[in-house]
């Protein structure tokens, strides 16, 4: 346990003295900031729309502009997410590699589970300080929604962006411990997310049998649910299996430097 | 404190630890000699619990580095040919996080980093960024965090390798101060640096040990076959046929070796004494009865140096046999 908290707190003290944290964190406050106050006015703007052609036609048609808002606003968290998530990954196992201090960490009395749970937990908790902002839009709006906003469909749209970055931590991750370089690791993070996204547009609206298995494989689909206030058990399932693979697959990297020729 | 038995590491065909032996006691200063590749980082990546040995064991205090790797860990400490330092930390940050993870309990942790900063004499520095630091305040800083949690034995791979000579003189002092209380190895293919730190060497070539003592011993051993060397003028009578007679007629030469300075008129001779014996008289008086003009007579110390030479490349004409022999 002692293990784990010294890695973490090292590993955090580095995201804050190195321009990155700032850097990946201002950049996401910035987008999200801006996404969600356009999709607030473009939703204002058609419900107004909407009200003025029921006075001339009668019976106005139902729209849930939180709902709306909510769901554009995960989408959007999501599409941001797999452009940043390899910022914070890629020198979390190549920069110790490249320094000798992982051989140093190998040869503590750390496990090296510990190791990689230290290191993840801190990826994971400036995930939360990057995303945790984000929950004051709302808290704005709720004083001036009407009717007030639904709580429960922002919490479990959270806990879909909130897995899905999970996920994608654990992934990134795993292909830092890969190599020494953190620009490989950035950049073949990035590609294969970038990857994710295409097959994400491709299997939408797909019906035959394969089309199903990439759906359900689709990191990007799972958290749609959430964003409509559905908990589905079997994407929180799919989202903790990918993370627990990722982990898994890093520790293996990190115990196979062991046996490899130096 | 630290015994290795009959270790061996190999990578598919290729040894790099074949069959090594030695123990260390506790205290002591042993030294790790040997050319680049001989397999000096990988006997000691072996005892850190790096790197798992193919065959054979080694125990540290009474433990086994790989069945028992995580008491072991707890008990040396080391510094891996770079320092692995994060550049972005201030040295006593960094020399905390290292106590941390090196299992000392938190109470004891400013007191452990306090103590490394005195040893190093970095404690005027403790709050700089060791990116800012110089190559050898770096590897100060590298030994500081080998020691933080007062191991007991302390493993250094080329300590000294790319400082400067003042720095190097400070390093080796460092060392030597630091065996009272821990058991150091340290490699290095610097063969002053053995003889003036270490208590005992032992000397590795191609993954095996060609020689383990004392630095002194093994140059006494090699002098007791003692050389003398002898100029004398190059002359008309004066051949270099005639001088390896007059030489081979005394009584305990075992081998001699005949040279020409050339323009200099000198003619030199390696005379190879056996039996410990001093014949440096007897060769004497013999040339100059035999009226030779003699111009210099001594004897000739033997360097660790050269010892390490003849044991490194004897270990390659040895290997080269064997592989004709096949």
């Amino acid at each position: 346990m002692n293990g784990i908290l010294a890695i973490f707190r090292r590993e955090m003290k580095s995201y804050f003295v190195s321009p990155i944290a700032y850097i990946v964190i201002g950049f996401f406050l910035l987008i999200t900031g801006y996404f969600f106050a356009n999709i607030l006015s473009i939703l204002i703007e058609r419900s107004i729309m909407a009200q003025m052609q029921a006075q001339r036609m009668g019976a106005p048609p139902d729209m849930d502009v939180p709902g709306l808002v909510i769901r554009n606003f995960v989408g959007v968290i999501a599409t941001v997410l797999l452009f940043l998530i390899p910022m914070l990954t890629m020198g979390v196992y190549s920069e110790e590699r490249k320094r000798g201090t992982m051989e140093m960490l190998m040869t503590s009395p750390v496990s090296e589970l510990q190791i990689v749970l230290g290191k993840f937990f801190a990826s994971l908790s400036l995930f939360g300080l990057m995303l945790s902002p984000t929950l004051i839009y709302h808290l704005v709006i709720s004083f001036f929604s009407e009717p007030a906003l639904p709580w429960r469909i922002i919490g479990s749209g959270y806990l879909g962006v909130f897995l899905l970055g999970l996920t994608l931590i654990a992934i990134g991750s795993f292909i830092s411990s890969l190599t020494e370089s953190q620009i490989i690791a950035g950049v073949v993070t990035f590609v294969l997310f970038l990857l994710l996204w295409v097959l994400d547009f491709g299997v939408r609206g797909a019906s035959s049998t394969t089309g199903e298995i990439f759906k359900y494989l689709s990191i990007l689909q799972h958290y749609e649910s959430f964003a409509q206030g559905i908990i589905d058990t079997s994407s929180i399932v799919f989202y903790l299996s990918a993370t627990v693979l990722g982990l898994f697959l890093t520790l293996r990297t990190i115990e196979s430097m062991r046996w490899r020729r130096a | 404190m630290i015994e290795v038995d009959h270790l061996t590491k190999s990578y598919g065909q290729a040894r790099a630890v074949d069959d090594i032996s030695f123990t260390v006691e506790k205290g002591e200063i042993l030294g790790f000699l040997g050319p680049n590749g001989a397999g000096k980082t990988t006997t000691m990546r072996i005892l850190t619990g790096y790197l798992p040995a193919t065959a054979g064991t080694a125990r540290i205090a009474g433990f086994d580095v790989f069945e028992q790797s995580m008491e072991v860990r707890r008990r040396i400490g080391y510094l891996p040919e770079t320092p692995p330092i994060y550049p972005e930390m201030s040295i006593r940050d960094y020399l905390g996080f290292v106590a941390r993870i090196k299992g000392v309990a938190s109470a004891d942790i400013p007191g452990r980093v306090d103590q490394a900063l005195q040893l190093t004499n970095l404690f005027e520095r403790q709050h700089e960024l060791i990116k800012r630091l110089s190559r050898g305040f770096k590897q100060r800083v590298g030994i500081a965090q080998a020691i933080v949690h007062n191991p007991d034995v302390v493993i250094l791979d080329e300590p000294t390798v790319g400082l400067d000579p003042n720095q190097i003189k400070d390093v080796r002092k460092l060392i030597k101060g630091l065996a009272r209380e821990h058991t150091i190895i340290l490699s290095t293919h610097i063969l002053p640096e053995v003889e003036i730190t270490c208590d005992r060497v032992v000397i590795i070539n191609k993954g095996r040990i060609a020689a383990i003592d004392t630095p002194q011993n093994l140059i006494n051993q090699r002098q007791s076959g003692n050389q003398v060397r002898i100029a004398v003028r190059d002359g008309a009578e004066a051949t270099a046929d005639r001088l390896q007679q007059t030489l081979r007629s005394i009584e305990g030469v075992n081998h001699i070796d005949i040279g020409a300075v050339e323009g200099a008129d000198l003619l030199t001779a390696t005379i190879e004494v056996g039996g410990g014996r001093d014949l440096r008289g007897e060769i004497a008086a013999r040339i100059v009865n035999e009226r030779f003009e003699l111009l210099e007579l001594g004897t000739i110390n033997v360097s660790l140096e050269d010892i390490f030479q003849r044991l490194t490349t004897e270990e390659r004409s040895e290997v080269k046999a064997d592989k004709e022999n096949d």
